[in-house]
C-alpha cells in the first residue's frame, strides 16, 4: 500500500505559516491539504453572534495560498469548522472568502459547501424519543435549551467529506466538523486504516504544535501506510519526537487512551511511538472501534443578555485592606437603588491578591485562599466591575451605578475622600454586546452519517459562478 | 523528603476539554520521577480534591500515560466555559495551586 501523503499547513485556518514550511510541505507532493478552523476554547460567544474569532484578512492569506496551489497539483483542499465555529453565518463568511479568491485569481473548480446548522424540531424529536445523551459533565437537555438556543450545530465524522471527495469537489469547505476528519477524510476514502488515519487527523489538526519547539503557526505533514503513519515538521528549527507527539494526545482532551468521536472511539492503549529519524515520529497500534448507532455531538449556545463593564484600579492601602467589605456594600447599595429594574448580574473580578481564588483569576472555584503568598497585602488591586442585564440600557445603569458608587464609597477609616479608584480610559464603561452561554453539549444517534449535512456543489469557471 | 510538584515536571498545565471540562497535564522530568510519582500515589482524586476544594466526585479521571510521562488530571469545571462567572474562558491559568503543591516521597 502506496504512502498517503498529508499536508496540514497551520493549526487554524488564518494563524498563518512561513513560506519555506509551505514550500517544503509542497516538494513532498501531498495527496491533500486539510486545514482546521475552528475550536469552542474562545468560548460561547462566536458561536452566539455567529462571527469568527479569526481575522477575514488573515483566513484570506492563508486560501489564497493554499486553494491555487491544490489546484494546480490536482489535489483536494479540505477546510473544517469554517469560521471558527461552523455554524451558517460563518460558512458564509469563509465561502465568500473563497468566491473573492476564485474571482481575483480567475480559477475553474468544484467547491462543496456542507453545512452543520441542526434544526430546532429535529432537536426536539430526537430528544423525545431518548436519542440524545448529555456529555457528561453537561447537565441533561430540556425543551428549554432547545428552544433558547441561538446556533445549533452537531459535529460531522468523515462522511460527508468523503461523499464530496467521491462527487469530485476539488474545495470543501465544512461547517462544524470533529477536527480530524478533514485530514482523515481521503486516507477514509482509499481505505487506509481508520484507526491510524484517526489518530494522525488528532496530531494533525494542530500542525506543528505536537513539534517540539511547538508552534500553532507552522506546517506539519503526515504520511500514513498499511500499518503505520510517520509525521514529520517542515520547518529545520522543529523536531517531532516521541515524547512531543505522545504528550500532543493529552491536550485538551479527558482521557489520552480513549478519544470518543462522531461514529467511534479512537483507542489508543495499544499504540506505539517509534522516532525514525531525528524529526520523524512513526507511530503505530491505534484502533477505530466503531461504535452503533452512530452518535454526532450537538453543540449550541444561548443568549444570557447584554454586558457592560469598566476597569478601574486601587493603590491606597486602607481601601485595599477592606475591599470584600466594599464592593459587598456598594453591590447592596445598587440593589437598593434598583429593586423595581428586573433582574441582572453584578461581579466585581478583583485581581491582584495575595491569595488565589476568591474572585481572582481562579474566582471560578470559589474562595481556594489555602493557596496564600506570603506577603501580607497586595500594594495594588485591579477591579473589574462586570454586569449583565436582560437588555444593554440596563446593563449600562447597573455598571454606571457601581462604578460612580464605588468611586466615592465612604468606607470605615477613609482618608483619601478625592475617590478611590484610579481609572485608566475615558470613558471608563465598555459596552460589550451581546453576552451567550452553552446550553447544547450533547450527543445525537443518527441512522446517516450523511443525514445532517447535506452538501451543495458550486462551479467556479474563470473565477465565475457557473 | 519533601518536593515541590515544579521541581520535578517539565510541563504543568490547565486547559478547558470542551467547555464542561478541565483538565490538568503534569509531565515529568524523567521517566524515573513518573514512575517513582506514580508509585508513591502523590497525585490521586484525595490529593487533587484537598488542593483544589472541590469534592471527590467532581474529578472524572486520574490518568497515568506512560508514552509522556505525564499524569493527567479531568475535572467538572466549576463553571461551563463563558458562564457568567467565568474568570478564565479557556481554563489555561488554572494550574497555579499544582505548581505550589508539595508532599513528601521516599527515594
Amino acid at each position: 500500500m502506496e504512502e498517503l501523503k498529508i499536508l496540514s499547513p497551520t493549526a487554524i485556518l488564518g494563524y498563518g505559516f512561513p513560506m519555506d514550511s509551505w514550500e517544503e510541505g509542497m516538494r513532498r507532493e501531498p495527496d491533500v491539504i486539510a486545514v482546521d478552523a475552528g475550536s469552542t476554547d474562545p468560548g460561547p460567544y462566536y458561536l452566539g453572534a455567529g462571527i469568527s474569532f479569526t481575522d477575514r484578512e488573515a483566513v484570506k492569506r492563508d486560501l489564497t495560498i493554499m486553494i491555487p496551489a491544490a489546484l494546480k497539483n490536482g489535489i483536494p483542499v479540505i477546510i473544517g469548522t469554517a469560521g471558527g465555529c461552523g455554524a451558517a453565518p460563518h460558512l458564509q463568511w469563509n465561502k465568500e472568502i473563497i468566491e473573492e479568491i476564485a474571482r481575483e485569481q480567475k480559477l475553474s473548480f468544484s467547491l462543496a459547501v456542507i453545512p452543520s446548522d441542526i434544526k430546532k424540531s429535529t432537536i426536539t424529536e430526537s430528544l423525545q424519543k431518548g436519542s440524545i445523551t448529555p456529555l457528561y459533565p453537561a447537565p441533561e437537555l430540556t425543551q428549554a435549551d432547545i428552544d433558547d438556543a441561538v446556533h445549533v450545530v452537531a459535529q460531522m465524522g468523515v462522511e460527508p467529506i468523503v461523499k464530496a471527495l467521491t462527487e469530485g469537489a476539488q474545495v470543501i469547505l465544512t461547517g462544524r466538523a470533529y477536527d480530524p476528519v478533514v485530514f482523515a477524510a481521503l486516507a477514509f476514502y482509499k481505505g487506509y486504516d481508520k484507526g491510524l488515519a484517526m489518530h494522525l487527523g488528532k496530531i494533525l489538526e494542530c500542525a506543528a504544535i505536537a513539534a517540539t519547539p511547538g508552534s500553532g503557526s507552522d506546517c506539519m505533514f503526515g504520511y500514513i501506510g498499511k500499518d503505520y503513519f510517520r509525521v514529520e515538521p517542515l520547518n529545520p528549527i522543529r523536531k517531532c519526537t516521541t515524547l512531543s507527539v505522545a504528550a500532543h494526545t493529552l491536550y485538551e482532551k479527558t482521557n489520552p487512551y480513549v478519544l470518543p468521536g462522531p461514529g467511534g472511539i479512537l483507542d489508543l492503549s495499544e499504540t506505539t511511538f517509534t522516532q525514525e529519524t531525528d524529526s520523524i515520529v512513526r507511530v503505530a497500534g491505534s484502533r477505530f472501534n466503531p461504535t452503533h448507532p452512530y452518535n454526532v455531538k450537538l453543540e449550541g449556545v444561548k443568549k444570557v443578555g447584554c454586558r457592560t463593564v469598566s476597569f478601574a484600579a486601587v493603590a491606597d492601602p486602607v481601601m485595599i485592606s477592606q475591599i470584600d467589605e466594599i464592593t459587598k456594600a456598594v453591590k447592596a447599595r445598587v440593589k437598593d437603588n434598583f429593586t423595581g429594574l428586573g433582574d441582572y448580574f453584578l461581579d466585581f473580578k478583583v485581581y491582584g491578591r495575595n491569595t488565589i481564588g476568591k474572585t481572582g483569576v481562579m474566582g471560578i472555584f470559589g474562595d481556594t485562599s489555602n493557596h496564600a503568598a506570603p506577603e501580607s497585602q497586595p500594594l495594588e488591586l485591579a477591579i473589574i466591575i462586570d454586569a449583565v442585564a436582560p437588555i444593554q440600557e440596563t446593563a449600562n445603569t447597573i455598571c454606571s451605578f457601581a462604578r460612580s458608587t464605588l468611586l466615592h464609597y465612604g468606607y470605615p477609616g477613609r482618608i483619601s475622600t478625592a475617590g478611590n479608584l484610579a481609572f485608566p480610559f475615558s470613558p471608563s464603561d465598555i459596552k460589550m454586546g451581546d453576552v451567550y452561554e452553552f446550553c447544547m453539549y450533547h450527543v445525537m444517534e443518527v441512522t446517516d452519517p450523511c443525514e445532517l449535512f447535506p452538501a451543495t456543489i458550486i462551479k467556479f469557471d474563470g473565477g465565475d459562478i457557473k | 523528603m519533601r518536593y515541590h510538584l515544579k521541581d520535578l515536571a517539565d510541563v504543568i498545565r490547565s486547559k478547558n476539554s470542551g467547555p464542561y471540562e478541565l483538565t490538568f497535564d503534569i509531565m515529568f522530568k524523567t521517566e524515573d520521577i513518573y514512575k517513582r510519582v506514580c508509585t508513591a500515589d502523590v497525585i490521586n482524586k484525595t490529593s487533587f480534591a484537598s488542593l483544589y476544594k472541590i469534592s471527590t466526585d467532581d474529578i472524572m479521571e486520574v490518568i497515568h500515560f506512560h508514552p509522556a510521562k505525564a499524569i493527567k488530571v479531568t475535572i467538572v469545571r466549576p463553571v461551563s466555559s463563558g458562564d457568567l462567572r467565568e474568570t478564565d474562558v479557556y481554563g489555561a491559568q488554572q494550574h497555579a495551586p499544582l505548581m505550589n503543591f508539595s508532599f513528601d516521597m521516599e527515594l
